[in-house]
């Protein structure tokens, strides 16, 4: 086991390394000189060479690298261009709704997936199944910011039982806070839910079909005893990589639903500094959600073996 | 009491009948061999009585486990029969146990579900049926996984939480069939001593006669659904009144016709020589590589024009490996492979494609082994791609329907697709596959083992006569010692890679020197000894 999860992680610091490498030369190299970029072709002579001092262009590359990821290590991104403050304080403001509005999201969309998927699993071809199918089919097919539309319309307008979209803060308490999440949670739920709950159906189904469950009915355990003792762990494995893909997809990929509830999270953040051509906020928040993905796959690696034993065994 | 007693079970899956007036009884301490072909509704039989039947099933008659019947109990005292009254094993050990619990918590399962005592307690029961199986407390402590386990240990883990409420009927669905000879010997030992002991009525069901010629003391003969003849083992070997009985047993023992003996020849055909494969094993750690393990040894030997080769080992030893060695689908770490003293491949050196298209390979399986999408015009005609120029037009009409007629096929077969043939026409298929092309050597690679044993005389039959008639040679590769003995003129035994023990097959198996081939030759059931016992 300890051998494992050296292993993951070394190949996790490893993978953190490569993708900083090529993170750096995609944004430095590539594109010609970001300083030119960011001011674009107008620019003020002066003003560019001041742009170049403050980013350092005119040190030697490989300089430029170690400088940059030593920033990083101590929580140094450099400064906005745009905003005038530390991308690293820009980052964290962004990051206190973005992170509580994935997990909330990813935990809504597990909570209806599970149920969905082992009803529909266990009485397959049934009124419940095709049920569950149809609503993950409308699920998987409408877009996310429709439903935030819908739910705007029905629980802020007419209801008037949520506000219709901003963000009160942490500071005005947790209650408020998550309440002001919820809409735009269960609006990014919804879609990953009816994904999670297929995957959940098909994957218990090919679990049912396999011989063990045979042998633990011959066991004289009853259906549904079968299938929440044996089936349901060795179901997992699929499940578990969809919700790690999920939460990577959430955390930047949120930029339709905060702009429908006005929230300020990474996904507008990353808009507004693609479109406003700050580099710099840019390759932080790359570099920031490369991390999350990498540390999440991490998790999941985790997860894996707790599931199933077979990945926890040292190869001899 | 009857341990079991069926009467009058009919069953109809989907309105389709499965199961014929069968009727059948086991005494406590007996065995009850259930013998047929698949299709023949022995496996049906064994599910009606454990009531897990498929979906649309529906049965009649009368079903009695210990005295009670089973159509007046709804599904919670069905559940409380299964694993308390009736245990079962089934085929697969691979996969008969779930890989995500340890093997004491699934054979403590059994007790826990229909005794309610705790797990700890539960966990002493399961040490106590492990080690009753066969597995020590030493090597095999509880928390082991399925995955430490080989498929004879794993089996006897399905054994131990059949057995660990001691029901009094055990039903047994080829337990044996995935498993080495000599593994094989030993559950089926233990088994019987199981019985025995505990008092137990034990339902075997199988394909193969010689498996319950030894053991069982009545037998009942199914085919299609009927139970064609059943009574005492040896009033049913002695008399064999019913045809499909005499059918069944002269397929199984069957020996095909060779026209001829083989003359050594000065080239031989295929030529092995001092051969080794090694696979690259993942390292122990980042810094530590390990080394290669040796799957094949230093292998050497000849198959001279029109000779049939055996290859027998048990599962591990390296027979597949050098077979995809020979076939040059793997590369050499060392010797040559030469085929009618031209190199094939050698170390280092890869498949010279015109010398590899004259030697082709029937695998097992007959359903796996053909793309269900294509015709089978394109199915046999494959070894084509490996020469230069391949017939077209007319010329590889002509190749196609020699090829399906030399199999006993014919050309208006060409068209068709796969799934419109069964077991043994795919097999057959396989064959013309392999002829198409002419070669010099084919390697059956458990060809047969797959098929019932009808079907299996028929494909050896022709196999035998295809090499007579057109000088071809064969390797054949098998766990099954009576079917090598039945069509090779030499053997070749296979242990960790080496080839520890080779000769004339009728002189190999009626005096094997040593000592692993004793011990194979010893587990292998023989029908015809069992015929020969005398009375008890």
């Amino acid at each position: 086991m300890t051998a494992y999860l050296l292993r993951r992680f070394l190949s996790l610091s490893l993978s953190l390394v490569a993708a900083s490498l090529v993170i750096f030369l995609v944004m430095e190299v590539v594109p010609g000189d970001p300083a030119s970029f960011m001011l674009g072709i107008n620019a003020d002579p002066g003003a560019l060479a001041a742009l170049r001092l403050q980013m350092g262009l005119d040190e030697p590359l490989p300089l430029r690298y170690i400088t940059w990821v030593a920033g990083l290590l101590q929580g140094d991104f450099g400064v906005s261009y745009t905003y005038r403050v530390p991308v690293s304080e820009l980052i964290s403001e962004r990051v206190m709704i973005s992170l509580p509005l994935t997990l909330y999201a990813l935990a809504l969309s597990t909570l209806i997936a599970f149920p969905a998927g082992i009803i529909a699993a266990a009485r397959r071809n049934s009124a419940a199944d095709l049920s569950v199918m149809g609503a993950t089919q409308l699920g998987v097919a409408i877009p996310n910011f429709w439903f935030a539309m819908i739910l705007v319309l029905i629980f802020a307008i007419n209801l008037r039982w949520f506000s219709a979209g901003g963000f009160p803060g942490w500071d005005a308490g947790f209650g408020p806070a998550l309440k002001a999440l919820t809409l735009p949670a269960i609006a990014l739920a919804l879609p990953q839910a009816s994904i999670l709950a297929r995957v959940m159906r098909s994957s218990l189904i090919d679990t049912l079909d396999e011989d063990f469950m045979r042998t633990a009915r011959a066991k004289g355990l009853s259906r549904s005893q079968a299938l929440w003792r044996h089936a349901l762990r060795n179901a997992l494995i699929p499940v578990l990589t969809i919700i790690g893909l999920q939460f990577s997809f959430l955390l930047a990929g949120g930029i339709i639903i905060e702009n429908v509830f006005y929230l300020p999270g990474l996904g507008r953040l990353v808009f507004q500094a693609i479109t406003q051509r700050d580099l710099i906020v840019v390759r932080s928040v790359v570099i920031l959600l490369v991390f999350a993905v990498i540390v999440v796959t991490f998790l999941v690696d985790l997860a894996y073996a707790a599931a199933d034993p077979r990945l926890r065994r040292q190869r001899r | 009491m009857s341990a079991l007693s069926i009467s009058n079970l009919k069953l109809d899956i989907h309105g389709h009948t499965v199961l014929h007036d069968i009727d059948l009884t086991l005494d406590p301490g007996k065995i009850l061999g259930v013998v047929g072909e698949s299709g023949s509704g022995k496996s049906m039989t064994a599910l009606s009585v454990m009531q897990l039947l498929p979906r649309g099933s529906n049965w009649s008659g009368e079903i009695r486990v210990g005295g009670v019947s089973l159509s007046g109990l709804d599904e919670k005292a069905l559940c409380q029969m299964r694993g308390r009254d009736v245990g079962m094993i089934f085929q697969e050990p691979m996969t008969a146990l779930n890989p995500v619990h340890t093997i004491g918590d699934q054979v403590a399962e059994t007790v826990r579900v229909h005794t309610g005592v705790s797990r700890r307690e539960a966990l002493a029961v399961a040490r106590d049926m492990l080690n009753r199986v066969g597995l020590p407390e030493d090597r095999f402590p509880l928390d082991r996984y399925p995955h430490d386990l080989s498929g004879g240990q794993r089996q006897r883990v399905v054994i131990a939480q059949a057995i660990a409420l001691r029901p009094k009927l055990l039903i047994a669905d080829e337990p044996t069939t995935a498993l080495d000879v000599t593994t094989q010997a030993q559950i089926l030992d233990l088994l019987t001593g199981l019985v025995r002991e505990e008092d137990m009525g034990l339902m075997l069901i199988t394909h193969d006669l010689a498996v319950v010629a030894g053991l069982a003391d009545t037998i009942a003969i199914m085919k299609q659904g009927e139970v064609v003849e059943a009574g005492p083992t040896r009033e049913i070997f002695r008399e064999m009144r019913h045809p499909y009985t005499r059918a069944l047993f002269s397929a199984s023992a069957h020996v095909p016709d060779r026209g001829r003996k083989p003359e050594p020849s000065a080239v031989p055909v295929l030529s092995v020589d001092n051969v080794v494969r090694d696979y690259q094993q993942p390292r122990r750690n980042l810094f530590v590589k390990r080394p290669p393990f040796r799957a094949v040894d230093r292998v050497g030997f000849e198959i001279h024009h029109g000779e049939n080769v055996g290859l027998v080992g048990e599962s591990g030893c390296g027979k597949s490996t050098l077979a995809r060695a020979i076939l040059a689908l793997d590369a050499l770490q060392g010797g040559e492979i030469r085929l009618n003293g031209h190199v094939v491949s050698s170390a280092g050196e890869g498949p010279h494609p015109e010398l590899r298209a004259r030697m082709q390979v029937v695998f097992q399986d007959p359903y796996g082994s053909f793309n269900p999408r294509h015709r089978v015009r394109r199915l046999v005609t494959e070894p084509f791609h490996l020469i230069k120029s391949p017939p077209t037009g007319k010329e590889l009409d002509r190749r196609i329907d020699r090829a399906l007629t030399e199999v006993g096929l014919s050309f208006s077969d060409a068209d068709k697709y796969i799934h419109e043939f069964s077991g043994g026409q795919r097999q057959r298929i396989a064959i013309a596959r392999a002829l198409i092309i002419e070669p010099a050597l084919i390697v059956l690679d458990e060809a047969v083992s797959a098929l019932d044993v009808s079907i299996r005389a028929q494909i050896l039959d022709l196999l035998a006569e295809l090499s007579d008639r057109l000088d071809l040679s064969y390797l054949f590769i098998s766990h099954d010692l009576s079917v090598v003995r039945a069509i090779t003129d030499r053997v070749l035994v296979m242990k960790d890679g080496r080839i520890v023990e080779e000769g004339e097959t009728e002189n190999l198996f009626r005096n094997p020197q040593h000592p692993y081939t004793q011990a194979l030759v010893a587990a292998t059931p023989s029908l015809q000894a069992a015929l020969a016992a005398p009375a008890e």
